[in-house]
């Protein structure tokens, strides 16, 4: 696949470098702000770790700081977007969207107005701050409101690009991001557009279709699914709401086994949504791996993510049983 | 004062949109009664005297806003905009009806002139604060934003988190106005959630607070040049108001709170707004 311009053409035993998704979020927010003048932000007492401290130091005029309050920080938001504002809002995604969904629901997507929600810490690889503070619903949540888009990069690149394509899509809209460092797969070439899915390996027996951190993973277990005969098509999926009905209907008709990957509860999160669309366009035999009805806990994040099967271990061994009952 | 009508025909414009609201709800056979009434002086200063506004151009780039975060007093709101000339007093009837753009919760985006859509309570004065700092960084000195609020509504958290922010960034031209009628749906409001003392609340959270009978359209307007006359802090109206107003047997009698008037009802209460209570004689007797 070298169109899609990502760092390498192999990933096992390929070095590669972390970064924190939440990184190119601040990036990119600087950039959008430095492009257009409209771009405001606004922070719930979390601006560095939301690392919004980039927008705030080159445009203070354009900064709100709204301490601890989620529901008057999407409020405010929407106050700004009646304005002709483009305002992101940013907290950790336990309390923002999980504080604040109605607030979201009615000021925002009802009332049609384009805030940029942006929730930071989400999944398990929070780590130490325990379950209070892993989102893993927070897809469920958005996508489950009408005008809502809902995104989750795979990376600081991707997150950079999505944050400069969100402020000139002027749209109700969440993006979650990750704490931990994630690894970097993508670069500056790497096609990214609101509403598309990308196919990051080709394949024929099998589609693995990924959102966020999970990308990586999906990516990893292809290769160790070739080594066991088995030919995997990986889908990138940042974009879960508007789904990308075509590319995932074309490559399914293809393989007719799917697997999807995400660091969230799979009920209403990515496999929720691929389970309802292929359920009624084209059913196949699916599994999904993500988060099965549990809360977190702390740890480090490699053991938590070991312990809800969240790594490309699990990927492969969930889609060499799929491979196994469907033949 | 200083607008384009007089005191007396603000007051017989009050009664008016009164009237509209009774025939409103009771050909909607549901919708709230009290809030609607008691708020027919507020509406009639706002939307004949204070608001700077343009029924014609209601995206005027320099026109004031007024939030009704207390959207189910919407009926009030469209009486007075049909009256002001936003859309025909015919559509009036269509009120909570399929299709129609006069929903039972105001949304924005189906009635032009509406500003923003509520109903779930708490939210109006956010959005105002936004609405402020979004003013502020485009350099807009002269515009004014209005908030309507109920007094049960700030129950809600979201209303004191706003408070704080307006106050902390000075957004004097937010001014506030309280819809003081002491009920909510469960009973009196000092029942359900002991609200007082109401003034010193918004006083100790850094605002300006000017306490009025909001059933006195004079005091309203003056409210209002007062808190546009203040440039330090935003303003809080507490609008001291009768739930009901103009209808004796509705007035301040909470189970009016959530519901219409039925066929006999609403004749009784046009009669009594068409003679003033008996103190004149109506024009259709």
């Amino acid at each position: 696949m070298s169109d899609m311009h990502l760092v390498h053409q192999r990933w096992t035993d390929t070095k590669v470098l972390m970064e924190p998704i939440r990184k190119g979020f601040g990036r990119g927010l600087k950039s959008a702000g430095e492009k257009d003048e409209n771009v405001v932000a606004a922070c719930a007492d979390l601006t560095d770790s939301t690392q919004m401290h980039l927008f705030k130091e080159a445009f203070a005029e354009r900064f709100v700081e709204i301490g601890v309050a989620e529901q008057n920080l999407v409020t405010v938001g929407a106050g700004l977007a009646a304005m002709g504002k483009i305002p992101f809002v940013s907290s950790y995604a336990a309390f923002s969207p999980g504080r604040n969904w109605e607030q979201i629901r009615t000021t925002i997507c009802l009332n049609d107005q384009p805030v940029n929600i942006i929730g930071s810490h989400a999944g398990v690889s929070v780590g130490p701050d325990g379950a209070t503070h892993q989102m893993l619903e927070d897809i469920t949540l958005m996508r489950a409101l009408p005008n809502m888009t809902v995104i989750a990069p795979g990376d600081s690149i991707e997150a950079e690009k999505a944050t400069v394509a969100l402020a000139k899509y002027k749209k109700p809209s969440y993006m979650r991001l990750a704490r931990e460092g994630t690894a970097i797969i993508s670069t500056d070439k790497t096609p990214f557009e609101i509403g598309k899915a990308y196919i990051y390996t080709q394949g024929s027996d099998m589609t693995i279709i990924a959102t966020g951190t999970m990308t990586y993973q999906a990516l990893l277990a292809s290769e160790m699914l070739f080594k066991q005969g088995i030919d995997a098509e990986v889908i990138h999926c940042p974009t879960i709401k508007p789904l990308d009905a075509a590319t995932i209907l074309r490559s399914v008709k293809k393989t007719k086994l799917v697997i999807t990957a995400e660091e969230h509860q799979v009920n209403g999160g990515l496999g929720g949504a691929i389970s309802e669309f292929l359920g009624e366009h084209y059913p196949v035999p699916m599994r999904r791996v993500g988060v099965r009805d549990k809360f977190g806990q702390s740890g480090k994040p490699e053991e938590l993510l070991e312990e809800y099967g969240l790594t490309a271990k699990h990927i492969t061994f969930t889609a060499v049983k799929l491979h196994e009952e469907a033949r | 004062m200083g607008g384009k009508y007089s005191l007396e025909e603000l007051e017989i414009k009050a009664n008016d949109i009164r009237e509209d609201i009774i025939r409103m709800l009771e050909y909607a056979g549901s919708g709230h009664s009290a809030g609607p009434l008691g708020l027919a002086d507020i509406f009639t200063a706002l939307y004949f005297d204070v608001l700077k506004h343009d029924p014609a151009k209601p995206n005027w780039g320099e026109r004031d806003i007024l939030l009704l975060s207390n959207g189910h007093c919407v009926p009030v709101r469209y009486a007075a905009m049909a009256h002001a000339g936003y859309f025909d007093k015919n559509e009036l009837m269509t009120l909570r009806q399929f299709g129609s753009r006069l929903q039972g919760h105001p949304e924005r985006t189906k009635l032009p002139g509406l500003e923003s859509t509520s109903g779930p309570l708490g939210s109006g004065l956010s959005q105002a604060c936004g609405m402020s700092l979004a003013m502020r960084m485009n350099s807009e000195n002269h515009r004014w934003i209005y908030v309507i609020m109920g007094d049960g509504e700030l129950d809600e958290g979201n209303v004191w988190e706003a408070a704080m922010l307006a106050s902390k960034y000075k957004l004097h031209n937010i001014i506030g106005i309280i819809d003081r009628n002491n009920i909510q749906i469960d009973g009196p409001t000092e029942k359900v959630m002991p609200l007082e003392d109401l003034s010193h609340k918004w006083e100790s959270f850094g605002w300006n607070v000017i306490d009025i009978d909001g059933n006195n359209i004079e005091a309203v307007i003056d409210a209002c040049s007062m808190g546009r006359a203040n440039t330090t802090k935003p303003t809080m109206i507490i609008a001291q108001t009768i739930p009901g107003k103009g209808v004796d047997f509705m007035e301040y009698d909470f189970k009016w709170h959530g519901k219409p008037p039925d066929h006999d009802q609403a004749k009784k209460a046009l009669h009594e707004l068409r003679t003033l209570g008996g103190k004149i004689k109506g024009e259709h007797e």
